[in-house]
């Protein structure tokens, strides 16, 4: 556990937090709020967050720390930020709530409800994946989160159309949103979800979200994450799932841009036969900080993990990446593999990496490999002997090193999308 | 799988080799620690007033600071205020040269495997030898003092060379770096002092053996090794303590200073005693180590095999400010019963062109725990940095663990860092395929050990190399994977 110290900042939060109207919630709020009276947001020191000094830079920038109140949006909005050939159900979520009027979906396979309406055997469950005392964000939002959504989509179904999810997000009043999601897929489903993080103006806001994921016995889910914020954003992303016997679950992160983006990416692989695997890329400039923590939890036998996390950093940026893979005793026969490259292209760019493995069983294969480098010159070389101009060159050598993580992708609309951006942005750099 | 138990069995309860100790009449300290017994030690030892001052000053900075708890260890908290920290055998006066030395303490020495005397006529290595807290005889002092090296205890080079140990006493691990190395700063009793002059060859190797005999005492020795423009020496050091219930602490403190075109290797085979089969008693080793290369085109390479303490806490470093400067970490961290080891190594590049290499095998059976701690910084302006870490983890049996904690800091867009590793366990198709080359499961783990542990095992010493080699197939013996 992190050494925790007690901060003003947090003190900022408590006073601004509110109870949910959900009555159900009220507890799970209350002990939200009980764990940062105790612990408080990290200090400079603690060692989860000793390279993203979030406590320093909320103080920088939030002085409202009241919840954003609801943006003016417009359906041209929304449909600009769209991605483009792709058929999904749509969920538009302006300042971290649920937005009906511009979401368009249809519950075939699948329901959606807000936390309000959750049965008291529902909201139950709410918290019971990302725990408060796991980290001090996630209770955080615990305890300022207004409306839930929860999606649940029961035994032997298939959304067939994924999920496309866009988060709206500006500092309106306010400065502080808050989202909390809990998706809740029972055995024998498969599902896909496509999140996209976009701000609506320039001024500082910190995302501060929670999304718990529960996959059942032999469920399929996917969830892709882009998150290409305005210079400003702070953001911290808890994102948890629960994985059960012989499910899998993928998550594929792409970061581009953002003040300080923390993400937290949790698998807890349950069972055996079960499967996880996490695929991220980082490509910054300017300022941006992106810090990638992931944690692999393997507890039972014959369950397969794998993660790849790339970034190329350019300009003053600064990219974190720590990835915890974690074998318990009774998790003998576990495959694990992780592995980390990154490429610096600037002076001033660093990265802090610490690719962690926490070995309690014998019969495992786990490996892990990070390196940091530049551009190989034998070929650069290469490809200008073959009549390819120095910055052409270059270009494809840098798309070649991220394109290993988009070929994870397995929607091509999406995929088109996302090489998109990432050429723009190689294309800069 | 009956039969590895029976084995597991019987490596579990193996006892420690060297775990006798000899009763002879000590000088020693009152327990406890407070300014007065700083006083004590420093007057003990004819200190001069410059020193006294200095301990002081780390032991007031050691009063302000708190245990480090973030090692993956876990352990009962050092009560300091009932240590001894002084303990001298007694002599009657000061030996001129080895023979006047007190036959029993030459006597424990041999019974450890070196023979001072021996060692002289054959073996061709210069020992300086620490028991408790006072080192009791350099060997072959000169021969070297003929070349200009000077390599005596700690507290003669107090008296004899002051200006040197005033000039590079804590240039390298300041007395406020840690917790431990404030303390020892604070009380160290006595050490070894290394100086090779300009442009030397050291035409042996040079050795420290450390040995704690006496009850509750603390161990805090000093080592400095100062290694001038174009010289080179090779230095081992070796440890053993005698088989106690409770936990003695060993808190060292080893400085090395590399000059321009230096090398320095520095090896360790430390087997102090790990507690018995069910984690009573044992060392408790919390050393710094650390080394600068200070000069360009300098060289520091530690290389270690750990067999032995209840707890370790150790992570010699290399800060590498010259330009080209290299620095090498190999290291080889045996764990069995209930032995916890966080061992790892740190290299600060700082200089342009530096290249650094770590190559670290841990190996954890029984219940013990093995974690792997490092960090790789590339400061801005060390252009061209260069380093590959390695970090193997083999376990044998289900209740071990083995931990990597490794940091990688870059900022600067020249460096190429790689960072690889792996955990697994003794394939049962490599052990199958010795059996069925006539090689009984007890030789095979054997062979299969040592061939992983060999690229460390390789840079070490030839007279360590053998006893290294002993070593890991003792320790390891009977525990099939």
């Amino acid at each position: 556990m992190t050494t925790l110290t007690k901060n003003k900042i947090t003190e900022s939060f408590l006073e601004a937090a509110h109870l949910t109207k959900a009555e159900n919630l009220v507890a799970l709020q209350q002990k939200g709020i009980d764990f940062l009276k105790n612990e408080g947001l990290p200090a400079q020191k603690a060692e989860e967050y000793k390279f993203t000094h979030l406590s320093k830079k909320l103080e920088a920038n939030i002085s409202n720390f009241g919840a954003a109140s609801k943006a003016s949006l417009n359906a041209e909005q929304v449909k600009a930020e769209l991605i483009a050939d792709l058929d999904a159900h749509l969920l538009v979520f302006n300042n971290g709530q649920l937005d009906l009027e511009l979401s368009s979906f249809s519950e075939d396979n699948y329901t959606l409800k807000s936390f309000a309406d959750l049965s008291a055997e529902e909201a139950q469950k709410i918290g019971t994946i990302a725990k408060v005392e796991k980290d001090p964000f996630a209770a955080l939002n615990t305890t300022s989160f207004e409306q839930g959504t929860y999606i649940h989509i029961a035994k032997g179904k298939v959304v067939e159309k994924p999920f496309q999810v866009l988060y709206f997000n500006q500092a309106n009043g306010g400065q502080v949103i808050s989202p909390r999601i809990y998706i809740d897929a029972e055995a024998n489903t498969e599902a896909t979800f496509i999140e996209k993080i976009i701000s609506l103006d320039e001024a500082a806001y910190f995302l501060n979200s929670v999304t718990e994921v529960k996959v059942s016995d032999n469920s399929h889910l996917h969830y892709y994450k882009i998150q290409n914020e305005s210079t400003s954003a702070i953001e911290v992303n808890n994102f948890v799932t629960d994985i059960h016997r012989d499910a899998t679950f993928s998550a594929f992160t792409l970061s581009l841009q953002g003040d300080m983006i923390r993400n937290n990416l949790s698998l807890n692989l349950l069972d055996s036969g079960c499967e996880g695997n996490m695929y991220g890329l980082y490509l910054l400039d300017g300022n941006s900080h992106v810090d990638n923590h992931t944690n692999v939890d393997h507890t039972m036998p014959h369950a397969d993990s794998n993660e790849l996390y790339k970034g190329i950093l350019g300009d003053k940026s600064r990219g974190v990446f720590n990835g915890k893979i974690f074998v318990r005793q009774d998790a003998q026969k576990t495959n694990a593999f992780q592995q980390n490259n990154n490429i610096l292209l600037s002076d001033d760019a660093i990265i802090n990496t610490k690719p962690q493995l926490e070995i309690w069983a014998d019969d495992v294969k786990c490996s892990h490999g990070c390196t940091t480098g530049q551009l190989d010159d034998e070929a650069l070389f290469y490809l200008q002997a073959r009549g390819i101009g120095k910055e052409e060159a270059r270009g494809l050598l840098l798309y070649a090193f991220a394109g290993e993580i988009l070929d994870h992708i397995k929607i091509e609309a999406f995929k088109e999308y996302c090489i998109s951006l990432v050429q723009e942005r190689l294309g800069n750099l | 799988m009956s039969k590895d138990n029976q084995i597991l069995e019987e490596f579990t309860s193996k006892e420690y080799e060297h775990g006798w100790s000899v009763d002879f009449e000590a000088d020693e300290a009152p327990a406890g620690l407070n300014e007065e017994i700083i006083h004590w030690i420093s007057a003990k030892k004819e200190e001069p007033k410059w020193l006294l001052e200095w301990r002081l000053k780390a032991f007031r900075t050691w009063q302000s600071m708190v245990e480090p708890e973030w090692a993956n260890v876990h352990y009962p908290k050092v009560d300091f205020q009932s240590l001894i920290y002084y303990s001298a055998p007694k002599q009657k006066s000061k030996p001129k040269s080895l023979d006047e030395v007190d036959p029993e303490l030459l006597q424990i020495y041999e019974r450890l495997g070196i023979s001072l005397n021996e060692q002289k006529k054959l073996q061709g290595i210069a020992v300086d030898a620490v028991l408790d807290s006072v080192s009791v005889g350099t060997t072959f002092k000169d021969t070297l003092s003929k070349l200009g090296i000077i390599f005596c205890s700690f507290s003669e080079a107090v008296k004899d060379h002051p200006e040197l140990v005033k000039k590079y006493l804590g240039s390298v691990v300041p007395m406020t770096d840690n917790y431990y190395a404030a303390l020892n700063s604070a009380v160290f009793s006595d050490g070894s002092f290394c100086y090779i002059p300009k442009g030397v060859r050291c035409p042996m190797e040079l050795s420290t053996y450390f040995r704690i005999n006496a009850a509750n005492t603390g161990q805090f020795e000093r080592t400095l090794i100062v290694a001038e423009d174009e010289s080179y020496v090779s230095y081992l050091e070796g440890c053993t303590a005698p088989q106690r219930d409770e936990n003695q602490l060993h808190a060292a403190v080893v400085e090395i200073y590399a000059a321009k075109d230096a090398e320095v290797k520095y090896s360790t085979v430390q087997n102090w005693f790990p507690g018995d089969k069910d984690g009573k008693g044992g060392i408790y080793n919390f050393v710094t180590k650390r080394g600068i290369c200070a000069g360009d085109n300098s060289k520091i390479s530690w290389t270690q095999v750990e067999t032995g303490s209840a707890v370790t806490w150790k992570y010699p470093s290399c800060i590498l400010k010259g330009d080209n400067s290299v620095g090498e970490f190999y290291s080889v961290a045996v764990t069995n019963n209930y032995q916890q080891a966080d061992t790892g190594t740190k290299m600060i590049h700082i200089g342009k062109n530096t290249k650094s290499r770590i190559v670290s095998k841990g190996i954890s059976a029984g219940k013990s725990q093995n974690s792997y701690r490092g960090q790789v910084q590339v400061m801005k302006r060390a252009q061209n940095a260069r380093n590959f870490s390695q970090c193997d983890s083999l376990l044998m049996g289900d209740r071990c663990g083995a931990h990597t904690f490794p940091y990688i800091d870059i900022q600067n867009p020249s460096a190429k860092v790689e960072h690889e590793a792996t955990t697994s366990k003794i394939g049962e198709d490599q052990i199958f395929y010795c059996n069925q080359r006539g090689i009984d499961t007890e030789d095979a783990v054997a062979l299969i050990v040592n061939g992983y542990a060999k690229e460390v095992l390789n840079q070490l010493p030839m007279e360590f190399a053998v006893e290294a080699q002993k070593l890991l197939a003792l320790t390891l013996e009977g525990s099939v994977g």
